[in-house]
């Protein structure tokens, strides 16, 4: 793929209050982008797969960043970078989940600048939509990887409508996990979304993987105390251990009490469009002990239901067994 | 326009570095058709290597362009532009960056180091540097910089990593002659745990 030298011009704005990019990103609606790390960007505009009039850089904006303790666990600013989430001391503590998750986007140089709201908000990772081809989900009427010889060995095995990408997002699962609050203001105020209600499908809207519209700036995330301190899983497997997207990866947080679950949610990434919870593999453990018979008496139950395309058969018993390993106690 | 949008938030926001400048370009941005005002100023002060730099920088221009092509800095690398290689790592604030992938202005108030920077005014290799030389680390030498800016940067944090603290860290650095160990090797050495 051609990778130009430059981006095309633009302007950039560097806006130093939320109201003040809100206001601006209204002005520009759906030709100004938004700007954290911009890991996630400069790939589009290089490529001239999309385009924007203005960039609007966010990171001025010292009201977006840092953790904070609040009165129900903690909120973390939304320019808050991956890695400084892993090595911040109260996340590493209470959620080392979403340490680690962090821990294991793309690499270090790209964790360094990468904020948690780009990390949510990324686009897929589908090549063929990255390529700038007007498939689906670039406004066009058909898909490139679900066909006879798509190349979709990384795509999706639940829930594709039309568009078969799967979520990218690293941490997203483990927010989801952690029934995180996404904090997005606009011109008319502040709304509070849940992590789960914040990633978007196919079925619901095939141009967007989350609630955010033009003028919509995500400023926090909020990790309720309900799960500070229980047991974790996370693991992600992807054909190389940096940069790469995952394959598939688990992010579970566990209520266990004598050694029996007593809650749980169990949250995979990158098997479909959205994070996926596995509410079949939470109720069937309930109440059971965190061991070996218990996950293998799960046996297929997370793939069960899967459509999986050519190429990508393998992620069914993939994600299998990485429920096994997350509820087996141990990797 | 919106009115919150005042010119005097901006000015003060976003090019308090430049302030000569300012005046007289923002004028410009402004009576740009409809365009919200403050857009960045063109012109920078950028601070490369200890020393100030007068440079005029597009508002979408990535770093690894201004440091190679405007300000004449080739030993930083660009291999893939696109955040996969780690040919172009800098240091900003003494954070180590891909500047492929950082526009300047992101980077306008910050102390950007490259590795032409690392040496001592009477010519003193960096003690990675030295310790990439002696252990013989660099094979083709198109990756060596960026590695050498990625080990920096562990240092600065961390003066004496475990080696599998070393390899996550260097783990951004892609080598294609594949001397990693040599480098891992140089790392440990520079670290004072090798001798
Ligand atoms: C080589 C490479 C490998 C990668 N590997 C991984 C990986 O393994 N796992 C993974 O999860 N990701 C990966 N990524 C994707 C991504 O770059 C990072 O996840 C990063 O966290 C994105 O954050 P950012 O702040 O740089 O995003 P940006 O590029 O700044 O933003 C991404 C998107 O979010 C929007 N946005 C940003 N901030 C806000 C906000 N506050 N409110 C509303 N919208 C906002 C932007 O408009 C844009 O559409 C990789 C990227 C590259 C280039
Ligand atoms: S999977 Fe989605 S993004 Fe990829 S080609 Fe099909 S419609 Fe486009
Ligand atoms: S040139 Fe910047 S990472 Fe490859
Ligand atoms: S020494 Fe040749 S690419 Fe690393």
């Amino acid at each position: 793929m051609s990778s130009h030298d430059v981006m095309p011009e633009m302007s950039l704005y560097q806006p130093v209050r939320v109201e003040d990019a809100i206001g601006i990103a209204n002005q520009f609606a759906d030709r100004g982008w938004l700007v954290g790390g911009g890991q996630d960007t400069y790939g589009w505009l290089k490529d001239r797969a999309k385009s924007a009039d203005a960039l609007i850089d966010l990171k001025g904006i010292e009201s977006m960043r840092g953790v904070k303790e609040t009165a129900d666990g903690i909120e973390i600013g939304a320019l808050v970078t991956l890695t400084e989430i892993t090595k911040d001391p109260i996340i590493a503590q209470r959620y080392p989940l979403l340490a680690q998750a962090a821990g294991r986007v793309a690499s270090p140089q790209i964790r360094n600048v990468g904020t948690i709201a780009g990390n949510v908000s990324q686009d897929v990772r589908c090549w063929y939509y990255r390529r700038g081809l007007n498939c689906y989900r670039a406004g066009g009427n058909l898909c490139y990887a679900d066909t006879p010889e798509g190349m979709n060995r990384e795509h999706a095995i639940f829930n594709a409508s039309r568009c078969v990408a799967v979520t990218p997002s690293d941490t997203g699962p483990a927010l989801v996990a952690l029934e995180a609050q996404m904090v997005i203001n606009n011109a008319s105020g502040q709304r509070v979304v849940a992590a789960e209600e914040f990633f978007v499908g196919p079925n619901l809207d095939i141009q967007n993987t989350t609630v955010l519209r033009p003028g919509d700036i995500l400023t926090a995330v909020r990790i309720p105390s309900k799960w500070a301190n229980a047991q974790f899983y996370f693991e992600k497997v992807a054909d190389r251990n940096a940069w790469d997207f995952a394959l598939v990866s688990l992010s579970a947080v566990m209520r266990v009490n004598n050694g029996v679950i007593e809650d749980s949610r169990i949250v995979v990434g990158a098997v479909q469009a959205t994070p996926r919870r596995l509410t079949e593999v939470e109720q069937a453990v309930r109440g059971k002990a965190r061991n070996d018979s218990t996950a293998d008496s799960i046996g297929d139950l997370a793939s069960r239901t899967a459509n999986p395309l050519n190429y990508n058969h393998f992620k069914m018993p993939l994600m299998d067994n990485l429920v096994k390993r997350a509820l087996r106690g141990q990797a | 326009m919106n009115p919150k949008l005042t010119r005097r938030r901006f000015i003060k926001g976003v090019i308090a570095s430049s302030a000569a400048a300012a005046s007289t370009s923002l004028w410009y941005s402004a009576i740009g058709a409809d365009r919200p005002a403050g857009a960045v100023e063109r012109l920078l002060s950028l601070n490369v290597n200890g020393q100030t730099r007068r440079v005029d920088v597009a508002p979408q221009e990535t770093l690894a362009h201004t440091l190679r092509y405007k300000l004449g800095l080739t030993g930083t690398k660009l291999g893939c532009n696109r955040g996969e290689c780690g040919a172009c790592t800098v240091l900003a604030d003494d954070v180590n960056i891909y500047a492929c992938s950082t526009l300047t202005h992101e980077v306008s108030k910050k102390a950007v180091m490259t590795v032409e920077g690392l040496r001592a005014a009477d010519g003193t290799l960096h003690p990675v540097q030295a310790a990439f030389v002696q252990e013989l680390s660099p094979a083709c030498g198109f990756c060596t910089s960026g590695q050498v800016m990625s080990a920096v940067a562990l240092l600065k944090s961390n003066p004496r990593p475990t080696r599998e603290e070393a390899r996550q860290a260097m783990s951004g650095n892609l080598c294609r002659c594949g001397a990693y160990d040599h480098y891992l090797n140089g790392v440990m050495r520079a670290s004072g745990q090798l001798s």
